[in-house]
C-alpha cells in the first residue's frame, strides 16, 4: 500500500533537489528524465523574496512537480523557523524540510534543535519532514509532536557514500511501519537507492548525485530506474538470506555419469 | 529575413560584448557608434568585475561543448587586438580531504596534466608545499578585464567609432538603421528567457604573494579562483547564485571566498581587501550566448560568467550575419518576447 504524505499521494518516490546543476537547461531535463514528483527548494540560496530569484522560481513552477521547501544551512532553531515561514509565504505551501544543521564538517542534524523547531513549526500549522538521523528516540519525538513523516539520511550531505548504517534504517522502518519514510541525503549512486527502496523506505530524496554527475539528466534516468527496481523487489517479497547453499535444481534423481 | 542595413550601425552597451562586436565591425570596414549610459567603464557593468580568465578546459567542467570550441580561440584574439594576454596556463588544486573533486574535475574535463608536489612547487613557490596534487592546463591564458576594456575603447575611439553617453531609445534608433543591442542584463525586460546570475568578488592587495596564473581552489561547497593581476593585485571570485538582485555582497559570500583565499595561501590574512564587487550576470538557460534578430534590431546577450572567453567569438558570429549574412549557431529569429 503506498502511503500518502501528508495526506498526498506522490505519482512516484523520487525527489529532487535543485541546486548545483550546470544549468537550468540541464535541471530541467534531469526532472523530466528522473519523473520526479517533488522538487526540493532552498530558500537561503537562491532567494525568492522580492525581485530576487524570480526566475529561477518559475523555472521551478514550470517543472510541474510538488514544491517542499527546505531550510538548508539553517544552524538554529530561531533561524530554521523563520525560513519556514518565509518559504510558507514565498512557495504558498506548509509543507517545509525541515533541517537543522549541528555540525559543520558532517552537516548532521543537531537533533535537539530539531525537535524544538519540529514543534514550533507544527503548533503554528507546519507540514514538517523532518532531516533526521536514523536514531529512533528522535524519531519517537518527532512522531509525537505530529510529524507524519520522516527523513532520516543515508551519509552525510553529498558524501555519496549510501547507506551508512543499514541495522539503524531497518529497526526505523520497522518501529514506525505506518510512517513515511524519506532517505534524505548521502546517496551518490543508483544501486544505493534500490538498496534503499529494497529495505521498504518509501521515497528517495536526492540532489549532488544528480546534480553533480558528469550527465546529470542521464543520471537522472538512472536513479529513476533504480528506485523502480528497488520498489519492485521489496513488493514482491524478497528471499530470506541463508548461511548454506541451497541448490536451485533437485540433487535427487540425477544421472550417475561415472 | 532582409540582410541588415550596415550603412548604420549603432551599438547599445559598452561593455565586453559591444566592444568587441565594434572591434570586429571595425576590422571589416563598418564604423558603428555606441552609446552607452556611462561615460566610462565602471562597476555599472559586469565586464568591470570579470575574473579574466580565457579558460576554455577549466570551464568545460560545467558548461556546454561550445565552450570548448569557441572558447579556446579567445586567447588568439585578445593578444591581437590588446597585447595584455598572458599564457601561463591555469593551476587547479584541492585540498587533501577534497582529492575526489579533483579527481572529479578532471574526469569532466580535458588538456591538462596532473602535477604533483614538486611540480606544483615549481609553477608557483609561493604556494610554500601547502598542495600535493593538482591540475595543469597549460593551454588555458588570462587577462587583465578592465585594462582590455579600456584598449579596446582607446581604439575604437582612434578608428573613428563615436562613443555617446546616454539612454539609448532602441525604437526611434531602429527606425533610421541597424542596432546592436549589448545591454546585458539591463535588457533583460525586452529579451526572452534572459536571467541574472548574482556573483560576488573581491580585489585583495598581498605584495608578498606572486602568483604567475589563476589557481582554482575546488571546493564541494565553496569552489574559488585567484586571478594574479599583477604588483601583488588579486581578484578573487566568485559566487554563482541563482538571482538577480545584485545590489549588495552578503557576509556568507564574502567570508566563503576569504576563507578560500586563506586555504591557499595563509598570506591573505594580512592582504588589504581593495574591493568588494557584485553583480547580476545576463544567462540563459543553457548558459550558453543567444544572438536574437527582430527587424532591425539584433540582440546579443546571455555571455554569463563566460564574458571575455566567448565574447571574441560571439562578436566574429554577429559581424559575419551583419556583412555576409552568415547564419550564426546562436542565432533566433523573431524569438517570442
Amino acid at each position: 500500500m503506498t502511503k500518502t504524505f501528508y495526506g498526498t499521494s506522490l505519482s512516484s518516490p523520487l525527489m529532487l533537489g535543485t541546486a548545483q546543476y550546470p544549468s537550468p537547461a540541464i535541471l530541467a531535463d534531469a526532472f523530466a528524465r528522473s519523473k520526479a514528483s517533488v522538487a526540493t527548494v532552498s530558500l537561503r540560496r537562491e532567494a525568492s523574496t522580492n525581485k530576487a530569484g524570480q526566475d529561477f522560481w518559475q523555472l521551478v513552477q514550470s517543472l510541474n512537480v510538488k514544491i517542499l521547501p527546505n531550510t538548508a544551512g539553517c544552524h538554529s532553531v530561531k533561524e530554521a523557523v523563520t525560513t519556514a515561514h518565509m518559504a510558507r509565504e514565498v512557495f504558498n505551501t506548509s509543507w517545509i524540510k525541515l533541517e537543522v544543521i549541528g555540525e559543520e564538517d558532517t552537516l548532521q542534524p543537531d537533533i535537539f534543535g530539531l525537535v524544538d523547531a519540529a514543534r514550533i513549526l507544527i503548533e503554528d500549522g507546519f507540514q514538517v519532514f523532518p532531516y533526521t538521523t536514523e536514531d529512533l528516540v528522535v524519531a519517537d519525538k518527532l512522531v509525537s509532536l505530529g510529524c507524519e513523516v520522516l527523513m532520516p539520511w543515508g551519509a552525510p550531505i553529498g558524501s555519496g557514500m549510501g547507506l551508512n548504517n543499514v541495522f539503524g534504517l531497518r529497526a526505523l522502518r520497522a518501529h514506525f511501519p505506518e510512517i513515511p519514510l524519506v532517505i534524505d541525503a548521502g546517496l551518490g549512486l543508483p544501486s544505493q537507492a534500490a538498496q534503499a527502496m529494497e529495505l521498504g523506505m518509501d521515497a528517495i530524496l536526492l540532489n549532488t548525485a544528480v546534480a553533480k554527475a558528469g550527465n546529470p539528466a542521464q543520471m537522472a534516468e538512472a536513479f529513476a530506474k533504480a528506485i523502480d527496481a528497488g520498489q519492485l523487489a521489496a513488493s514482491a517479497v524478497p528471499m530470506e538470506p541463508r548461511d548454506l547453499a541451497c541448490p536451485s535444481t533437485p540433487l535427487f534423481g540425477q544421472a550417475e555419469l561415472s | 529575413m532582409a540582410k541588415p542595413d550596415i550603412s548604420r550601425v549603432t551599438l547599445v552597451g559598452a561593455g565586453v560584448a559591444g566592444l568587441t562586436i565594434a572591434t570586429e565591425l571595425v576590422s571589416r570596414g563598418i564604423i558603428p557608434q555606441i552609446i552607452d549610459r556611462a561615460p566610462e567603464p565602471g562597476p555599472q557593468s559586469c565586464s568591470w568585475w570579470a575574473g579574466g580568465m580565457l579558460a576554455p578546459y577549466c570551464e568545460s567542467e560545467s558548461a556546454e561543448e561550445p565552450v570548448v570550441r569557441l572558447g579556446s580561440k579567445a586567447a588568439d584574439w585578445w593578444q591581437k587586438h590588446t597585447q595584455l594576454v598572458h599564457r601561463k596556463g591555469t593551476l587547479v588544486l584541492a585540498m587533501p580531504r577534497d582529492r575526489a573533486e579533483l579527481r572529479r574535475f578532471a574526469q569532466l574535463t580535458s588538456a591538462f596534466q596532473p602535477v604533483n608536489e614538486a611540480q606544483i612547487n615549481a609553477l608557483e613557490p609561493d604556494l610554500e608545499n601547502r598542495f600535493t596534487q593538482g591540475l595543469y592546463y597549460a593551454d588555458e591564458a588570462h587577462l587583465a578585464p578592465r585594462h582590455a576594456i579600456q584598449t579596446l575603447r582607446q581604439q575604437l575611439a582612434e578608428k573613428g567609432v563615436h562613443f555617446m553617453v546616454d539612454d539609448a531609445d532602441i525604437a526611434a534608433l531602429a527606425t533610421e538603421g541597424t542596432v546592436i543591442d549589448c545591454r546585458g542584463t539591463k535588457a533583460r525586460p525586452d529579451v526572452h528567457g534572459l536571467r541574472g546570475v548574482k556573483g560576488e568578488m573581491l580585489i585583495l592587495k598581498c605584495p608578498e604573494l606572486q602568483f604567475q596564473r589563476p589557481i582554482r581552489l575546488l571546493h564541494p561547497r565553496i569552489p574559488l579562483y585567484i586571478v594574479p593581476r599583477g604588483d601583488g593585485v588579486f581578484m578573487l571570485g566568485a559566487t554563482q547564485i541563482e538571482s538577480e538582485a545584485s545590489s549588495h555582497p552578503t557576509v556568507r559570500s564574502v567570508m566563503a571566498l576569504l576563507n578560500a583565499a586563506y586555504a591557499i595561501s595563509p598570506c591573505f590574512a594580512e592582504a588589504d581587501i581593495l574591493e568588494i564587487g557584485v553583480d547580476s550576470r545576463p544567462a540563459f538557460s543553457n548558459n550558453l550566448p543567444q544572438i536574437h534578430r527582430c527587424g532591425n534590431v539584433i540582440r546579443a546577450n546571455g555571455l554569463y560568467r563566460h564574458g571575455f572567453l566567448l565574447a571574441p567569438a560571439l562578436a566574429e558570429m554577429v559581424a559575419n550575419y551583419l556583412i555576409h549574412n552568415e547564419e550564426p549557431e546562436w542565432l533566433t529569429i523573431n524569438p517570442e518576447s
